[in-house]
Parts: C-alpha cells; structure tokens; sequence
C-alpha cells in the first residue's frame, strides 16, 4: 500500500518523508543590482515589479542549486537553464506557443554533493515582442532552471518584462474627417497625428457643419481591443480605458470644440499587430456625442500605439543601451494613414 | 502644420486652427429648434362612449417637418397606433408609453377612473415625455406615420407605410 501511495503522490509524499535528496533553486541576474525594474500587472489585477529587457539584450546570470540535507547527495538526469518567450490562451491552457526557446546545459547527469552555483549566459536574445498580461491572453518571457530527476524535477521560474521600442515615425499623418447623419448631424474631426507614444497627447478639434439634434455633451473615449482566436473562433475583448469630456452643452454649426487628451494618465500597452499569429491588441479613439434623450451618436477611429525610448541614463546599462538602439521599423501600411485628406505639411 | 523635430522633449499641445465661425450661425437661432407640448386635456362624449383627447402643439425650425407649427388632437389609442406602426416599421427602439390603467376602467371605483384628474395629468406627461424622445429621434423623423400623427387632421389608420425623404 505504501509503494502505491508513493506512486500516486511522489512528489508531497517524498519531499515529507526526506526521502532521498532535495533541493532549492535560485536565479540571480548578474546585474540584478542595476538592472531597471518596472511593474507589470499579473493575471489576477495585481502588480509586481520584473527586471526590464530590450530586444538583443543579453541575458546573463547565475543559478544557485542548494541542497536542503546537507549531507545526502542529490542525484539528477541534468541540470539546466531555459530562455524562453510564450503565448498562453487563457481559453486553451494546455498549448504553450513558445516563440523563443533557447536551453543551456548546466549540468551533466550525475549527483551533486554538496549545494552549487552555475553560471549561464544567453547572448543577445532575440525578444520580438513585449510582454503582455491581458483580459484572454498572455504573452511572457521567463527563465526556467530545471534539475531533471527520475521522478519528480525541481524547477524554479523567473519572469521577466520586455518592453519594445519604436523611434519617431517618418509618416504620421493627421486623421481628418467627414461623417454624419444625412440632414440631422455634420462634423467634421481632426487628430493631429495617427500614431501616438504613451506619453504623448492627443491634439485635435471637433467643427460642427449641420447640427439638427439637441446635443447635451461629448466626449472621447479610448477603447482597446484584444482579438484573440483566428478564423471562425475570433473574440473580441473591448474595455473603454478612458472616457474623457470635450463639451458639455449643445454647439451650434460653425463651431469648433478643441481636444487636448494627455495619454501619460492612462495605462495602456504599445498598438500589438497579429503576435505571432495568435492575437492583437489595438486602441480606438471614440469620438460620442449624447443627445437630450440619450441617445449616443459615435465615431471609432483607430489609432496606432508605440513605446518611446527613455532618454538613456548613465545608470542604464551598456548593452541596454545599445539594444535600446536598435529600434523596430515604426508601422507601415496602416488603414489610418489610407483614410488621410490632409498632409501634416 | 509645422513639423516637429523628431526629438522633441515636450509634446507640441497647442490648438489647432479652427475655422473662423460665421457671425450669424453664432448668434442665431440654432437649427435644432423642436418643441412639443401635449396639453388641453378634454373629455368628450357621454357616458360609456367617453373618452379623453389631447392637444398637440408642435414648434420646429427642422425642415423634415412640412409645418412650422401645427396643433392636433389625439386621443391614447392614437399614440398606441404610432408606437406600434414604429416599432414595426422603423429600427429604432420606441420608448414605452404611460400605462394603459385597465384596472382604472374596471367599475364600482371610488374615483373618476380614467377620468380623474389626476390620472389624465399623469398620463398627459407621460405622453409628452414619449412625444418629445420619439419626434427628436433622426430615424423616426423619416416615418410618415410620425408626421401624419403630429401634424395632419386626422390619423388614417389605413395609411401605407412609407419614408420620408427630403427634397
């Protein structure tokens, strides 16, 4: 009976008897004293701070192997170290999609005697996207040492955050239109530029040409939207991350209600485009006028999201530096730059 | 538009520039004038045949509207004829009427029913509420049932349903 009880729970069962030999294992970044952390939002809302990487940074530390006897030996199957950047569907927990994946062996199979410290290096990884926790879907970069063993292996995780770049982009045009309803609602919008970064701020105007419906207020809101899924089994998540008031009271024609939305106020991720095939993550202005019987009139027009570089500061690392360097080509192609009439000459 | 140096450190916030706005649009009276007052409550009729109708004055400047002003009587069972001919006929979602008070015309009541005072005052601004969300509402502006309602002598229930279009 104890051979099945054994069997059936290995892993609880030996670890309380101190049958045989275990372990803790401990990753230590090598610049961990230096090295920039930022807070990144976890699945279940709360927020904790991760060491922050840059696309080709290289990833460098130690993995300290401590035997909890002292005096057993711990036998293992080898000892290593994983880099590794996955996909998780919240819908589909089973199937990581792992995009990076690089292994270093620390160890041969054999026994340790007494506790250890391995070195590791993962030189200039690639880390094509950023780090992302959402409402369906996950995207994370972790290490992940592994002491393999017959029965059960010791694993410990260490995540990471990766933050992409992007420079200025050469092509920014405004997003001016026309829409309305025939006879009753004219306006024409304008955003200064089509591409934002986090920090920056949404300049535009609003210009009444027909207003036939008594209109109470308006506002813009941001909304963003992860698409996860492909073909049939698409899924849209929006969430209005922000609501903001540009005019309260009813405009009449010829008027223009100016817009000035700072973005540094919202928490929001840079414009993802089809990750690795599995999802997107893009933001939509909502430009919404309410009328006296609450009735909502609206406007959504895409915008693209980038993450600008910080001013590099001596504490910065050297290789972050470089990294931070080697930007990713700002969006091409988009709809919005199509819809354009203006040029921001 | 001037062009910013690509690495400006701080954001250009200022306005852009609107269109001068046109004197008379700015101080005219906006295009958006609709009013409409459901008053006059008159009972007519003896006995079991009574019944009660409303006034309906009606003030726009909106040009879907052929009258300027106009004013009709309308008895419940006409605004129950519009609220369905719009629910059947247009998309737009109809706001529900003041109730019909079936209980009200039940006899033996200690009041005057359907014709107490002020149950008539309930219901006239029940419908004036109704009136006032539905003739503001774009898509139902498009419905001839609406303008025949508001503003013709009579309803004809035998209309044919039909769309509006401006000229």
């Amino acid at each position: 009976m104890l051979s099945s009880l054994l069997h059936l729970h290995v892993g609880a069962v030996m670890s309380f008897f101190s049958f045989g030999q275990s372990a803790e294992i401990d990753i230590v970044l090598n610049d961990a004293e230096t090295k920039k952390k930022v807070e990144h939002k976890t699945e279940d809302g709360k927020k904790d701070k991760y060491f922050l990487f840059y696309d080709g940074e290289t990833v460098s530390g130690k993995v300290n192997v401590t035997l909890k006897n002292p005096g057993k030996r711990l036998e293992h199957q080898g000892i290593k170290i994983e880099f590794i950047g996955q996909i998780e569907l919240y819908y589909d927990r089973g199937n990581h999609h792992e995009f990076v994946s690089l292994v270093k062996d620390l160890a041969r199979p054999g026994e340790l005697t007494q506790s250890q410290t391995f070195d590791f290096e993962f030189t200039h990884v690639e880390k094509p996207y950023e780090s992302y926790t959402g409402q369906n879907v996950k995207l994370r970069y972790f290490l992940r040492a592994t002491i393999s063993r017959r029965l059960n292996d010791i694993s410990k995780e260490m995540d990471i955050v990766v933050h992409t770049l992007s420079t200025y982009p050469e092509l920014n045009s405004s997003i001016k239109m026309e829409v309305g309803i025939e006879d009753c609602l004219h306006i024409e919008f304008e955003y200064n530029k089509s591409k934002y970064h986090l920090k920056d701020v949404i300049v535009g105007k609003i210009y009444f040409l027909l207003v036939r419906i008594k209109i109470k207020h308006m506002e813009i809101d941001i909304i963003k939207r992860e698409t996860t899924g492909t073909g049939p089994n698409v899924y849209h998540e929006n969430d209005t991350i922000a609501k903001y008031e540009i005019m309260d009271g009813a405009p009449v024609r010829g008027e223009s209600i100016p817009i000035r939305l700072f973005l540094a106020g919202y928490e929001m991720t840079p414009t993802m485009r089809d990750i690795n095939k599995k999802f997107s993550v893009r933001y939509y202005l909502n430009l919404v006028l309410i009328d006296e019987e609450e009735r909502r009139y609206f406007k959504q027009q895409e915008i693209t999201l980038w993450r600008k570089g910080d001013i590099v500061r001596k504490s910065m690392s050297h290789q972050a530096a470089i990294a931070s360097q080697r930007f990713e080509g700002s969006s091409n192609n988009e709809k919005a730059v199509a819809q354009n009439k203006e040029d921001s000459n | 538009m001037k062009t910013k140096s690509a690495d400006a450190a701080i954001a250009d916030t200022r306005r852009l520039f609107p269109k001068p706005q046109n004197l008379s649009d700015a101080y005219g009276p906006p295009s958006n004038f609709l009013e409409i007052d459901v008053g006059n409550p008159e009972t007519v009729g003896v006995g079991r045949s009574r019944f009660t109708t409303y006034e309906i004055r009606l003030k726009t400047n909106l040009p879907i509207f052929k009258l300027k002003e106009s004013c009709v009587r309308r008895r419940y069972s006409d605004f129950e004829w519009l609220r369905s001919e719009l629910e059947r006929e247009s998309k737009v979602v109809v706001p529900p009427l003041p109730g019909k008070a079936l209980i009200r015309q039940l006899p033996f009541r200690g009041d005057d029913g359907i014709f107490d005072d002020s149950f008539i005052e309930e219901r006239r601004q029940g419908l004036e509420l109704f009136l006032n969300k539905v003739a503001g509402h774009p898509l139902a502006q498009n419905e001839r049932c609406l303008h025949m309602f508001l503003q013709e002598e009579a309803v004809d229930k035998n209309y044919t349903p039909s769309k509006i279009r401006q000229a």
